[in-house]
């Protein structure tokens, strides 16, 4: 039977009250959202807090909502409430992909938005999603709030630049008409990790005959990305013409610069040859649904 | 410390261990031996209850994060002496052999019908697809979820209309 070791529990009340919270029981101490990863770490010891800061019953933090052209989404939002969200599902389908292959419906009723992007886990789908839509994650400390984007959030496994007396409270989407946005998983079973996947966005300049790419974003997960995107196959992509052949040469160059590590959920060459498909793939699916073509 | 929750209904105070799961909690110092622990990874389901409404694997939250909730578990299920509709579909289309998983199951089966009134078999299977039976096969987990959609109050018209063939 695996059970945490001694551990004190608090509860913070206010985004406030929290960052007093932490102050007061120092790094020792850790935030407890859904408490998915974080519990099983503590039990297999992995975690060893002296107390958690139950964030749970802070009010405010678990909204969904435009503002200005901005998607804001709070870090208490659970997977199950963003798959839920028309609003999101809207602007970026690729949220709805995602959340619908995260884990299973029970884990996801619990399961924060902020809790996936602070854990780091090299295999968490959506640092790979809010990595390829650009989001910015907004980090509050005593002193004020600061805006981070995603694609520098995390500094390696397990690891993001939140210290130990902040507070991940929001992440911010910029919204662009007329892109598409989709994302593709490979598990070994239902609601398992990804074995590999990747989320694409991108938007097209429909000015002449072909469409082209006026801008592209790609995420990949459980393969080793720096900072869970595909910059190169982005840099690729911008300028060229929407075809089956540029998404298969930027799933190429995606796979080519992706360093996947060998595991019990398969060998590295396998990996790779998975992120170049599911990154053509949810390139494919992306731009189908920028022209409208897909739902 | 010190937690009070509602569990089906009844008001509980103990004093606990922060680290100690909810899943022992519940069975240890409630003796609420329904739900089961069957795993260390979250992952077979059998520990389901409801935590203000919503399933929760309870092997992988402390108990004294449900301080001030509302639980429900599968002995919260029957109302009045009468069970509730899921557990009689569990019975009339062998639902279970054993019986771990069961728990679980029907917490998760009674929120998906309260949801959904009458599921496609693909929600069904969407819903339970985090937990294990090593028993049936899910086949006849999926077919007492049907029963149950089908005899619940709502779900057929007076003359029946709505309500799916069931073959048990
Ligand atoms: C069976 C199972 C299967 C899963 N499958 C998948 C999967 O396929 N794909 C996937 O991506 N994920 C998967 N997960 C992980 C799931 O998405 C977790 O819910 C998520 O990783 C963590 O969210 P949480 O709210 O539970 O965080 P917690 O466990 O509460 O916290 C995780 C970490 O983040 C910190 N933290 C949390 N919130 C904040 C905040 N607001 N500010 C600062 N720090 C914070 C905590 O201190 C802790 O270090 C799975 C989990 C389980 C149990
Ligand atoms: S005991 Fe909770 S998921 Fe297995
Ligand atoms: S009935 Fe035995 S595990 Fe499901």
């Amino acid at each position: 039977m695996q059970v945490p070791s001694h551990v004190e529990y608090e509860r913070a009340t206010s985004v406030e009250h929290a960052l007093e919270l932490l102050a007061r029981f120092g790094p020792e101490s850790r935030v407890l959202a859904g408490g998915h990863s974080l519990i099983p770490m503590m039990k297999l010891r992995l975690a060893q807090p002296e107390t958690l800061i139950d964030i749970n019953g802070i009010s405010g933090l678990s909204r969904i909502a435009m503002e200005g052209d901005e998607l804001r989404i709070g870090a208490l939002v659970r997977h199950a409430q963003l798959l839920d969200s028309a609003l999101a599902g809207e602007h970026f389908p690729v949220l709805h992909d995602a959340e619908r292959v995260i884990a299973d419906p029970i884990v996801r009723n619990w399961g924060t938005i902020g809790g996936s992007l602070c854990q780091a886990d090299p295999s968490e789908d959506l640092s790979a999603v809010f990595g390829a839509i650009r989001a910015t994650a907004v980090i509050q400390g005593r002193d004020g709030a600061r805006a981070v984007p995603v694609r520098e959030f995390h500094l390696g496994p397990y690891e993001t630049v939140v210290a130990p007396d902040e507070l991940l409270t929001e992440l911010r989407v910029p919204i662009r008409p007329g892109g598409g946005s989709a994302y593709e998983k490979v598990a070994r079973r239902v609601g398992d990790w990804s074995v590999a996947a990747a989320g694409a966005v991108i938007w097209l300049d429909p000015a002449s005959g072909t469409p082209t790419v006026s801008e592209a974003g790609i995420g990949l997960a459980a393969v080793g990305a720096g900072h869970f995107v595909a910059e190169e196959a982005e840099d690729f992509l911008r300028g060229q013409p929407v075809s089956d052949e540029m998404f298969a040469r930027a799933g190429q160059i995606a796979a080519e610069h992706c360093t996947p590590s060998a595991d019990q959920r398969g060998p590295a060459d396998y990996k790779r040859h998975l992120t170049g498909e599911l990154t053509t793939r949810a390139l494919r699916r992306a731009a189908a649904r920028a022209c409208g073509q897909e739902a | 410390m010190e937690i009070t929750m509602t569990v089906n209904g009844a008001e509980y105070t103990r004093d606990v261990e922060p680290r100690m799961l909810l899943i022992h909690f519940l069975r240890d110092e409630l003796e609420l031996t329904g739900s089961h622990w069957g795993c260390d990874t979250s992952n077979c389901g059998a520990c389901v209850i409801w935590l203000d409404g919503a399933p929760l694997k309870s092997c992988t939250a402390l108990a004294a994060m449900a301080g001030g909730r509302d639980i429900r578990t599968v002995e919260g299920l029957e109302r009045d002496g009468e069970l509730d509709v899921v557990q009689q579909g569990f019975i009339a289309c062998h639902g279970l052999q054993c019986g771990f998983c069961t728990p679980g199951m029907m917490m998760t089966a009674r929120w998906l019908l309260d949801r959904i009134p009458d599921p496609a078999d693909a929600e069904i299977r969407e819903a339970i697809s985090g937990q294990i039976c090593r028993c049936t096969g899910y086949e006849n987990i999926v077919r007492s979820v049907r029963w149950a959609a089908a005899h619940s109050r709502g779900a057929a018209g007076p003359d029946g209309s709505g309500a799916h063939e069931v073959t048990v």
